[in-house]
């Protein structure tokens, strides 16, 4: 049975279509990300799973019940949200246990639950504390606590490490997919960030404008972009069009390259048969610590984006400067037919 | 750029403040200091300490001679009434008000749109913009007899309501304008916008995603009421509640106005220093309202309602 299931489910705000006829399905168990730029519509999506929001049409389901129309409270997900949102009113500990409390388990248990959902969180001993006392990170490890002392079969993160800092959001990435799973249950992650979807994920799905450009694993989702939008999203393309596209392809669709995939060389040399070239100017050199990045200007004024990885200093001195003229080849095997997505 | 020209004397005063903040701190703040002290602390600490003076009954004259003996009568059973009778109907307000107001501030400030939030405020408060005498005077009217409440009630057919409420002991009266519970009445009227709005601010300032959380986590509305929504109300309850408590205190019109004979504290200090000319006994009664809201106000803080401010 599936965790969650979207059925041509489309949200509206007046002409607004925040997320238009989506259907995805969501398996028991799975670490599954919404990516996407900001205003795509997964926020809206997870706000539907809550029950914060309603469809405007299509269906949702949750373990198979129909979860369409049900108020929030009667949801067996809990959430993780973006800023927190700790009650700054109770302690810490009375903010882990309030799930428990509302549903009338007792007082020794829910505490006991609670302190066990902290030392999850590697809280144990900060109970006491109100939520003003505490770091950004030490917050969203409260917000996980509370949502999970819940035990709930799905639980929903809103873009829950976005506050932190770069050190800190590595540290929670790896932490949180060892505790999923540990705990077995499916989680819901939104984000913008395609590198956290990427590691963290076992499948991601691409927002854009609403609709899902492509649902796959992270590593089929780099090498097999389905869309121009996917393949320039999720890391970095060369996404090439029209003339280009049929001069090295023979066929109308775009294709992308990864800048990885590219070789430059300042002279000819000789192609191997699967091999195909392109002429081009050098515009920019970026220096990126393990790799340096060469922006070239082609003939037909397309630009294209290759990126080396740094190996020895000593290869550091004859960089090409800008200005001069380079030949950039790749496989063909390298390149990624994309199709358009349809009109909405 | 242009080039760095010779310093004006404007200029050369502006980065002397600059360079002695303390200074022009001072500068800053010597003025309000000096009004807010000698105009308002001053004057009252002035008046307490006429507190102290003597009255002589006899020849209705005040001399500097100190005395307790002014302290001491407020404890005489006519003067200790008047205190009970104002405090009780200032905590009546208070509660009251609280009550109205919650729904009405709730309402503001989480479900209507812009437009109809600019409605309520406007309609919150334009009657503060009316002459207070002139509404008082207006309740005295709708109170009275002949009024437009006993209309109302009769045309309900709630004659027998409203007189049986009259007949109860320390609510009722004659009539409505010469009952406890008319002044109550006429008291929550003037006073409710007061309990409105902070309770409105702070309502406000929820973030939606808090209570959002409490739902999500199994909350039911009436739980996330009473666990989230109505604790993180008690600054605003709080803050609107110092104010139609001390007003209710201090007030002294309408208690002349509305309502059964007796004096509220506000009438009393009144009649003491006008009809009587017993300044000293005026001051003395003036302090029995600062008491109480030093009092109330410390009791508000044991709460805990200035936590979260």
């Amino acid at each position: 049975m599936s965790a969650v299931q979207f059925t041509h489910v489309s949200r509206h705000y007046g002409a607004v279509k925040a997320v238009d006829d989506v259907s995805i399905t969501i398996a028991e168990g799975e670490f599954f990300s919404m990516l996407g730029p900001s205003g795509s519509g997964k926020t809206t999506c997870l706000r539907l799973i809550a029950g914060f929001e309603q469809p405007s049409s299509g269906s949702i389901r949750i373990h198979g019940s129909e979860a369409t129309g049900l108020p929030p409270y009667q949801r067996d997900v809990n959430t993780v949200f973006q800023d927190y949102a700790l009650f700054p009113h109770m302690q810490v500990l009375d903010n882990v246990a309030y799930g428990l409390k509302v549903k009338g388990v007792g007082k020794t248990e829910r505490y006991q639950r609670a302190e066990e959902a902290l030392a999850m969180v590697a809280l144990d001993g900060f109970g006491q504390r109100k939520p003003a006392q505490l770091s950004g990170g030490q917050r969203q490890r409260v917000a996980l606590a509370r949502a999970l002392v819940n035990r709930p079969r799905v639980l929903l993160l809103d873009e829950p490490l976005g506050a932190l800092d770069l050190k800190l959001r590595e540290q929670m990435q790896s932490e949180l997919k060892k505790l999923q799973r540990q705990l077995g249950i499916t989680f819901i992650f939104v984000t913008h960030d395609q590198s956290e979807a990427l590691s963290m994920s076992d499948r991601v799905a691409v927002f854009n404008r609403g609709r899902i450009e492509q649902v796959d694993t992270p590593r089929n989702l780099y090498m097999q972009p389905a869309t121009p939008f996917v393949a320039e999203f999720v890391g970095t393309s060369n996404v090439l069009r029209g003339e280009m596209a049929l001069a090295l392809t023979g066929q109308q669709r775009p294709f992308s390259i990864r800048p990885e995939h590219i070789r430059l060389a300042d002279q000819q040399l000789p192609l191997a048969a699967d091999e195909v070239q392109v002429r081009g100017v050098l515009q920019d050199v970026q220096y990126q610590g393990a790799a340096t990045r060469f922006e070239l200007r082609l003939d037909n004024g397309d630009s294209l984006t290759v990126s080396c990885a740094n190996a020895f200093a000593a290869e550091q001195d004859s960089l090409p400067q800008p200005g001069q003229p380079l030949l950039a080849r790749w496989s063909r095997q390298a390149m990624v037919s994309l199709h358009e997505p349809l009109a909405g | 750029m242009t080039p760095p020209s010779a310093p004006t004397p404007m200029r050369r005063i502006a980065s002397m403040l600059y360079r002695r903040p303390n200074f022009y701190l001072l500068l800053l703040l010597t003025p309000p200091l000096l009004w807010f002290g000698i105009i308002y602390i001053g004057s009252l600490l002035s008046l307490l300490w006429q507190g102290f003076y003597t009255f002589d009954d006899f020849t209705m004259t005040v001399s500097t001679d100190l005395t307790l003996q002014n302290f001491v009568n407020l404890f005489q059973p006519a003067n200790y009434d008047i205190i009970l009778r104002t405090l009780g109907m200032a905590i009546a307000v208070t509660l009251f008000s609280a009550l109205l107001a919650f729904p009405v501030a709730y309402y503001m400030a989480r479900c209507c749109s812009e437009r109809m939030k600019a409605v309520f405020y406007i309609g919150v408060m334009l009657p503060m913009w009316a002459s207070y005498i002139v509404k008082v005077y207006a309740w005295t009217l709708l109170l009275s007899k002949d009024g437009v409440l006993y209309w109302f009630a009769s045309l309900l057919h709630l004659d027998g309501v409203v007189d049986a409420l009259l007949q109860l002991p320390g609510i009722g009266g004659k009539t409505l304008s010469t009952s406890n519970l008319g002044r109550f009445l006429v008291f929550t009227y003037i006073w409710l916008p007061f309990m409105i709005l902070p309770i409105q601010a702070v309502l406000e300032r929820l973030p939606p995603s808090v209570l959002q959380a409490s739902a999500d986590l199994g909350a039911t509305p009436r739980q996330t009421l009473l666990h989230v929504i109505l604790p993180l109300a008690v600054p605003g309850v709080a803050a609107g509640s110092i104010f139609t408590f001390s007003l209710t205190l201090g007030d002294y019109i309408v208690p002349q106005l509305v309502g059964p004979p007796g004096y509220f504290l506000g009438s009393m200090v009144y009649a003491q220093q006008g009809a009587i000319g017993n300044m000293p006994m005026a001051a003395a009664f003036t302090l029995v309202p600062i008491v109480l809201i030093a009092v109330y106000l410390s009791i508000v803080k044991r709460m805990g309602a200035f936590d979260a401010l």
